[in-house]
């Protein structure tokens, strides 16, 4: 018999907007919770214009974060000033809320490593978004690892999908947390497509939150499509990393209502029914009932705030496009903090190939 | 001034060097498996869990990619995490953190993060070990772009090699050849001094020919050369020491010289090191060399299990044998 593992899952906001039980006092807040969704509209509106920018080849590919709004959203409204944030390759989200510019992100998916400078102070110890999957939970457990030996109280916060959690990395790092007691928060987004590989092909575990209790580590499920969910859970996370009490794994349930990436082509290998389905449970419209039902938003405010949000994000592709290019040496100044002398032949062949123009024309 | 030991193997000189670098900076962070209480399986960190306490000389869990990982968080954070692989044949799990991420990460944000970390392994065959303890595989590293790769070949390298590395701001990768950690213990003085990263180290000099070693097989390159200057050949000995970057004006120059070259090392012959610096120079002065540049090396086999390692290992005889193939040349 397979050992069985409890695990919490919480939710208070049904799919349809509906509270399915009494909200959290924190929650008596309009002005967060209307900013939450502020957000969450104005992380969709730039998903949906870079997406829009890849398929007219004004980027390349990139990972959208549709129907995964509330886990970034809220990661990036509660964590500190000087937490740290460890993201993986679709966290638009979080970073956008963190601080990163929306041109820098574009920048990034454009091709070019000035994307990843992030010149808001903010920002400036975040890690750039991690493509090797899984490799980004090791990393914060090392960050976690230097605030717990400098004796800071400050949390590093990594995230992932449901694929990562069958890499080694990932296992190892819940490891270590435990361990060592680390300040660092796992969020999973359980979007529950790895490509084409579905959840239930990736672990035979009926949880992927119960992977903590083999590291002797917190570990609890959430509604990741219920914002209130998501941030009553990652709040509690926060408190308990930063006070020294240990790491926690919170698996985030949710849909990846895009394809992988703008290369991926998902009709290939999932039903349109399941999309459906996942449609209805989607977290920007849950919370707009949410907040109209409650009297919090109405249409008037929704079609400001789209215009506001559209302003924000066609300065951001302005500022994207009419960005200067990158200089030729740039490619090696940063290899080492200063190029070996002993490489200074190759600086050469590489300034005289690119003034050249190989490639272009 | 530091304290003057008379006797000093390489193995001290690394533990030396460990601890003159953690009382200089309490950046500094040693890590590892069985590193703390043990003070390491070779004795490399003995005392350092005695003097900088447990923040600062972890004990890791047994997991070699997790090593490699929270050393790249650690830099990140401006820690200088000193991290030890037990031997060099479990480093591979750590591999994709070290090329994906150590070596990129100041790329990557265009100097907003780096990894200023040294990863310590014990590498080479000779001391009769099991399986997978035996390997000499710097070449792996040297293809990396962004980081250094190391290896000292005496005490007093290892002590200001070390030192450099853990000074420099970039990842370094540290390799000490276990064949010569307790052999030909030397005086050393404990000054603190740093040796360059981008030079090597020419250990004899000679006009006909040059041998061209790192790591353990410069002592038998070092033979070779003592045994040929009993029958009137001068021969040039140049450690490398940094086979990643190399520096090639220093070796060029020797063989310019020279005209003769004949390359030592224990790895693996194909797309080595000695491949590298062979080609380059060949690039740089093929109408001046008198003879084809010789290689000694180990055939491309994995190591051996030790009854046949002295034969894995390039011996003095080897050396000698392509040293006369260059010399006569017609």
């Amino acid at each position: 018999m397979p050992l069985t593992i409890k695990v919490p899952y919480t939710r208070y906001l049904a799919p349809d907007g509906q509270l399915q039980s009494s909200l959290p006092a924190w929650a008596d807040d309009p002005d967060l919770l209307c900013r939450l969704y502020k957000q969450m509209r104005l992380t969709r509106l730039f998903d949906q214009k870079a997406i829009a920018l890849q398929r007219t080849g004004r980027i390349g590919t990139y990972a959208s974060t549709l129907g995964q709004e509330a886990i970034g959203v809220v990661i990036g409204e509660l964590m500190h000033g000087d937490d740290v944030l460890v993201p993986y390759y679709r966290d638009t989200a979080a970073q956008l809320r963190r601080g990163v510019k929306m041109e820098e992100i574009l920048l990034y998916w454009g091709g070019d490593e000035r994307g990843c400078a992030f010149v808001d102070p903010a920002v400036a110890q975040d890690f750039p978004p991690c493509v090797p999957i899984a490799t980004q939970a090791l990393h914060a457990c090392g960050v976690a690892s230097a605030f717990k030996i400098r004796g800071e109280h400050r949390v590093a916060v990594t995230t992932c999908g449901d694929g990562a959690t069958s890499k080694g990395d990932f296992l190892e790092a819940l490891n270590v947390a435990g361990a060592w007691q680390l300040p660092v928060v796992f969020v999973v987004n359980n979007n529950q497509w790895a490509i084409s590989v579905p959840r239930k092909l990736q672990c035979a575990a009926p949880t992927l939150a119960q992977k903590a209790a083999g590291a002797g580590i917190a570990g609890e499920q959430v509604d990741g499509n219920d914002v209130f969910a998501v941030y009553d859970r990652l709040q509690e996370a926060l408190e308990r990393a930063r006070r020294g009490k240990g790491p926690t794994l919170l698996e985030c349930m949710s849909y990846r209502l895009s394809d992988h990436t703008t290369a991926d082509d998902a009709s290939r290998y999932r039903g349109e029914d399941e999309v459906k389905q996942a449609w209805a449970e989607e977290p920007l419209k849950r919370l707009q009932n949410f907040l109209v039902e409650h009297r919090l938003w109405d249409e008037q405010r929704e079609q400001d705030w789209l215009a506001e949000a559209q302003k924000r994000v066609q300065a951001a592709v302005e500022a994207y496009e009419t960005s200067v290019p990158q200089q030729p040496g740039d490619a090696l100044d940063y290899v080492y903090a200063q190029w070996p002398a002993a490489k200074a032949d190759q600086r050469a062949m590489w300034l005289e190939r690119v003034s050249r123009g190989n490639g272009e024309g | 001034m530091g304290e003057k030991y008379s006797k000093v193997t390489l193995l001290e000189a690394v533990n030396l060097a460990m601890k003159r670098a953690m009382r200089e900076d309490d950046n500094v962070i040693v890590l590892g498996e069985d590193v703390g209480a043990n003070g390491g399986v070779f004795r490399a960190t003995l005392g350092l869990r005695e003097e900088f306490g447990f923040k600062r000389v972890l004990d890791t869990p047994l997991a070699e990619t997790m090593i490699g990982g929270l050393s790249v968080g650690m830099a990140a954070q401006g820690l200088k995490p000193v991290a030890e692989i037990q031997f060099l044949g479990f480093i591979y799990a750590a591999m994709e953190h070290l090329v994906s991420h150590a070596a990129r990460l100041r790329n990557r944000t265009r100097g907003r993060l780096s990894c200023p970390m040294v990863i310590r392994s014990p590498m080479g065959a000779g001391i009769r070990a099991p399986e997978h303890h035996g390997e000499a595989v710097e070449a792996m590293f040297a293809h990396i772009p962004g980081v250094r790769v190391v290896i000292p070949s005496s005490p007093a390298r290892a002590y200001g090699l070390l030192l450099a590395a853990i000074d420099d701001p970039d990842p370094v990768i540290f390799l000490e050849p276990t064949r010569l950690y307790r052999m030909n213990p030397q005086p050393l003085e404990d000054h603190g001094q740093r040796l360059p990263l981008d030079t090597c180290f020419t250990l004899r000099e000679g006009s006909d020919l040059t041998l061209i070693s790192w790591g353990a097989s410069v002592h038998e390159s070092l033979q070779a050369a003592a045994q040929l200057e009993e029958h009137g050949v001068s021969v040039e000995v140049i450690d490398v020491a940094c086979v990643s970057p190399i520096d090639m004006d220093t070796l060029e120059a020797s063989v310019r010289k020279t005209g003769r070259c004949v390359i030592v090392h224990e790895a693996p012959r194909s797309c080595a090191v000695g491949a590298e610096i062979a080609t380059s120079l060949y690039e740089r002065l093929w109408l001046d060399l008198q003879a084809p540049i010789q290689r000694v090396t180990a055939p491309d086999i994995p190591p051996p299990l030790f009854r046949m390692e002295q034969h894995y290992l390039p011996q003095v005889a080897d050396i000698l044998q392509a040293c006369d193939d260059a010399l006569n040349y017609a």
